[in-house]
């Protein structure tokens, strides 16, 4: 693998629960792996075999007890387990995205400016970045009215999609996707699947956990267990 | 007029001991070395209370001499009650020469007005001060107020003047208006009406102010430069008037409105009474001149 | 703006209150737009630290140098006090968390906003009112109380109106002290959106003390826990709040209620 976007060498990842007697929970033991622009990889095990731990780690959000986690950015490779805070978050506005779960909303901010965010954050200008947000929310069926206003009263499904723009809206050479069709309805979804076909063809690396298995099917190229990892931890 | 025989009672010459006006004119020294900074001294207790100008009066007794003429006004007039009872103290306890005519006082001492006649070199105007701190009215320590001098943090100034303005339309500080003293030391002239501040600017006589409660000493030396504080855009401004004096006619002099029956009836004359008197000799005189 | 080099440098700070000890070789560096969150419970010695940070207490051991605008590295407590004084009143702003202490409540908002451009030499009139009520406008507060007296103003109004007071020399850098505490719910939310805008707009460095993790997640690039005096954890915000490791602030992370 020549310029991977993403190598990962022996990381390992251990929780201690302070609170609860200092029970330790082992979720992976010396897990190696790599991604190339262009491909699509999808985390896959069981309930509980560290898939979500795994992907927040690839976003520098976890740390990891051992190991490295290079990613591309800015011409170089950035090791998320020893960077800086500023370097992290410097990634994060432009070389690599992250979709969660779940929309963590902002009171009072709109959703346009949600999803416009990641883009004003690397400097576009307000109205160049709304209205490539808007055409992203258009692209996912959030209807206009919903714009203007702030996502915390919207149905899961509704959240879920504003966080998908917002995840796709500035196009990330590196693009975490945790679940992202978990609540959508099938046209939807085929949608989400559509999109995430074309980054990969625009040579974006992609790393998600997909529950559902064509959605799975349509959008990954390959498949990376984790139960191996677990059980070495 | 009679001159007692001030060795003859039992008070030292201008009621002060020798020691305690040489601490004085030290620290009169060092307010005329720094124009408009405020020197602390061991102010006396004198035979009056505070607030009838015992800063003044301890000024004036430490460097008054035989041969000094002096002068004491009280709102511009000679004859009220504090600047009769100030002139009687020194003649008591000086027996020096007195005069209500400007141009011959050596010393003046001064409540709430400067003499209309432009001072001369020589001269030595002596003000009463009630409160000497600019800084006082929004920063209560001390400690602070000294600190903001020595760093010369006056922006604060400009906030009240601001304040002025944003409620009254216009700086209604009419009275006691701060100044910079050399372009340094923030002042405040003591009560004179602001139309007295221009005559603070680069005047020929030593300016010496003396606030006796908080035992405080400054000075403006001759042709110091005095700014009073503004805004580009709401300069200074003295007070006018629509009336010339009913007395003299004079229209360049401070007026004060007299009330002269229980029907409304008022007049506005000079407050300088040496000035209206003298104009109005004057005018007598090229009166007789022309007949 | 040289972005290799930090705007603040914070090398082992201790004070010590007699024996004991209020913070404990703190070091750390500040960027250029960073926003740092220090939380703890009362008595961490997360205020003691802010105020060493910020010329307020002179620190028993440490330096803190500061970079001016002139790009000089400068020990803070090396300055004569006319320098420390200016730089606080114009290239450091500092919130309160009871805006009481932060504002003149005798005199109006305009002259609020306005003193620190008379402190640095504004002698016009009309422009300190154009600026105060550009600044009224950007804090949410209608331009047309531009002549009346904190005290008339809701908890949530005098915050913001502090925080105006604050900016109008565009600061690089601002101290805060629980800025949210005190306040009613909703009125945080508006008041941590507004702050949120105008860091991101102003670029603005902040040191923001606070207690509420929920306002350190919305707020904070950086975190620091302090327990006892000493900082226990530190790194970017979600990573020290979703896995945290030390036992000090997984208690803090497990003790805040979901809502």
């Amino acid at each position: 693998m020549q310029n991977p976007a993403i190598a990962v060498t022996g990381i390992s990842k251990t929780f201690r629960l302070h609170t609860q007697g200092g029970t330790e929970i082992a979720v992976f033991r010396n897990l190696s792996l790599g991604v190339d622009f262009g491909t699509s990889l999808a985390l896959h095990g069981p309930s509980g075999s560290g898939k979500s731990t795994l992907l927040r780690t690839l976003y520098g959000n976890y740390r990891v007890d051992a190991g490295s986690i290079c990613i591309r950015h800015d011409a170089g490779y950035l090791d998320l387990a020893r960077a800086a805070p500023r370097q992290i978050l410097a990634a994060r506005c432009r070389s690599i995205g992250y979709v969660s779960q779940f929309l963590r909303v902002i009171p009072r901010v709109a959703t346009l400016d949600i999803v416009a965010d990641p883009l004003r954050q690397r400097g576009v200008d307000a109205a160049d970045a709304r209205a490539r947000a808007g055409a992203m929310l258009e692209r996912l069926n959030v209807p206009a009215r919903l714009w203007p206003l702030a996502p915390a009263t919207f149905s899961g499904g509704e959240q879920q999609r504003i966080n998908i723009a917002r995840g796709f809206v500035a196009d990330f050479p590196i693009l975490l996707l945790d679940e992202p069709t978990a609540s959508l309805d099938a046209a939807n979804r085929d949608v989400v699947v559509d999109m995430i076909s074309e980054a990969r063809a625009k040579g974006c690396a992609i790393v998600g956990i997909f529950h559902d298995a064509d959605v799975r099917a349509a959008a990954c190229d390959r498949v990376f267990e984790l139960a191996p990892f677990r059980d070495a931890a | 007029m009679t001159t007692p025989d001030s060795r003859g009672g039992s008070y030292n010459f201008a009621y002060l001991d020798e020691q305690s006006k040489r601490m004085i004119r030290r620290a009169i020294l060092k307010a005329v070395a720094l124009p408009g900074y405020q020197v602390p001294f061991g102010g006396r207790e004198m035979p009056m209370p505070h607030g009838w100008g015992t800063g003044g009066i301890q000024v004036t007794a430490s460097i008054i001499g035989r041969d000094d003429v002096l002068k004491v006004i009280d709102q511009g007039a000679d004859d009220t009650t504090n600047a009769v009872s100030i002139r009687n103290f020194f003649l008591r306890t000086t027996g020096v020469a007195t005069t209500e005519r400007t141009a011959d006082a050596s010393i003046i001492q001064t409540r709430h007005r400067m003499p209309e006649r432009k001072l001369q070199e020589g001269q030595i105007m002596v003000f009463q001060v009630p409160i000497p701190e600019p800084l006082r009215w929004l920063e209560p320590r001390e400690s602070e107020t000294r600190t903001m001098h020595a760093l010369a943090e006056y922006g604060i100034m400009h906030v009240r003047l601001y304040e002025d303005i944003a409620r009254l339309g216009r700086i209604a500080t009419a009275y006691d208006y701060p100044v910079q003293v050399n372009g340094r030391y923030l002042m405040r002239p003591s009560p004179i009406p602001k139309f007295d501040n221009p005559k603070l600017d680069r005047n020929p006589a030593l300016l010496l102010f003396g606030a006796g409660r908080e035992k405080r000493i400054y000075a403006v030396p001759p042709y110091t430069d005095v700014k009073s504080l503004d805004f580009e855009d709401h300069p200074f401004e003295v007070q006018s008037w629509d009336h010339t004096c009913a007395l003299c006619g004079a229209d360049d002099s401070f007026l004060d409105e007299i009330v002269t029956d229980d029907k409304g009836g008022r007049m506005f004359v000079c407050s300088d009474t040496d000035y209206c008197a003298e104009r109005r000799t004057a005018d007598g005189a090229n009166a007789e001149a022309a007949e | 703006m040289s972005a290799d080099l930090p705007l603040l440098r914070v090398s082992q700070v201790s004070h010590f209150y007699g024996d004991r000890a209020g913070c404990r070789d703190v070091s750390f560096d500040l960027w250029p737009g960073e926003i740092i969150g220090i939380v703890g419970e009362s008595g961490s010695g997360k205020t003691t630290l802010l105020n060493c940070l910020s010329a307020r207490l002179q620190p028993s051991h440490g330096r803190v140098i500061y970079r001016d605008r002139s790009e000089v590295m400068r020990d803070i407590y090396a300055l004569g006090e006319a320098e420390r004084r200016f730089l606080t009143r114009t290239d450091w702003g500092f919130v309160h968390q009871n805006p009481r202490d932060g504002l003149r409540l005798g005199v109006t908002a305009g002259a609020n906003i306005g003193e620190r451009l008379m402190a640095v030499g504004t002698r016009h009139y009309g422009n300190i009112r154009d600026t105060a009520r550009d600044w009224l406008g950007r804090v949410e507060i209608d331009a047309a109380r531009i002549d009346d007296l904190p005290p008339a103003f809701s908890g949530g109004m005098q915050q913001r109106l502090q925080i105006a007071r604050n900016l109008v020399t565009a600061p690089r850098l601002v101290f805060m002290d629980e800025p949210t505490g005190g306040l009613d719910v909703s009125v945080q939310a508006r008041l941590l959106d507004l702050l949120r805008d105008l860091v991101t707009r102003l670029k603005l460095s902040v040191v923001l003390v606070t207690h509420d993790l929920a306002v350190v997640r919305l707020l904070a690039h950086r975190l620091m826990v302090m327990q006892r005096g000493r900082v226990v954890e530190e790194g970017l915000t979600d990573q020290v709040l979703d896995d945290p490791h030390h036992p000090y602030t997984q208690l803090l992370v497990s003790s805040v209620l979901q809502a």
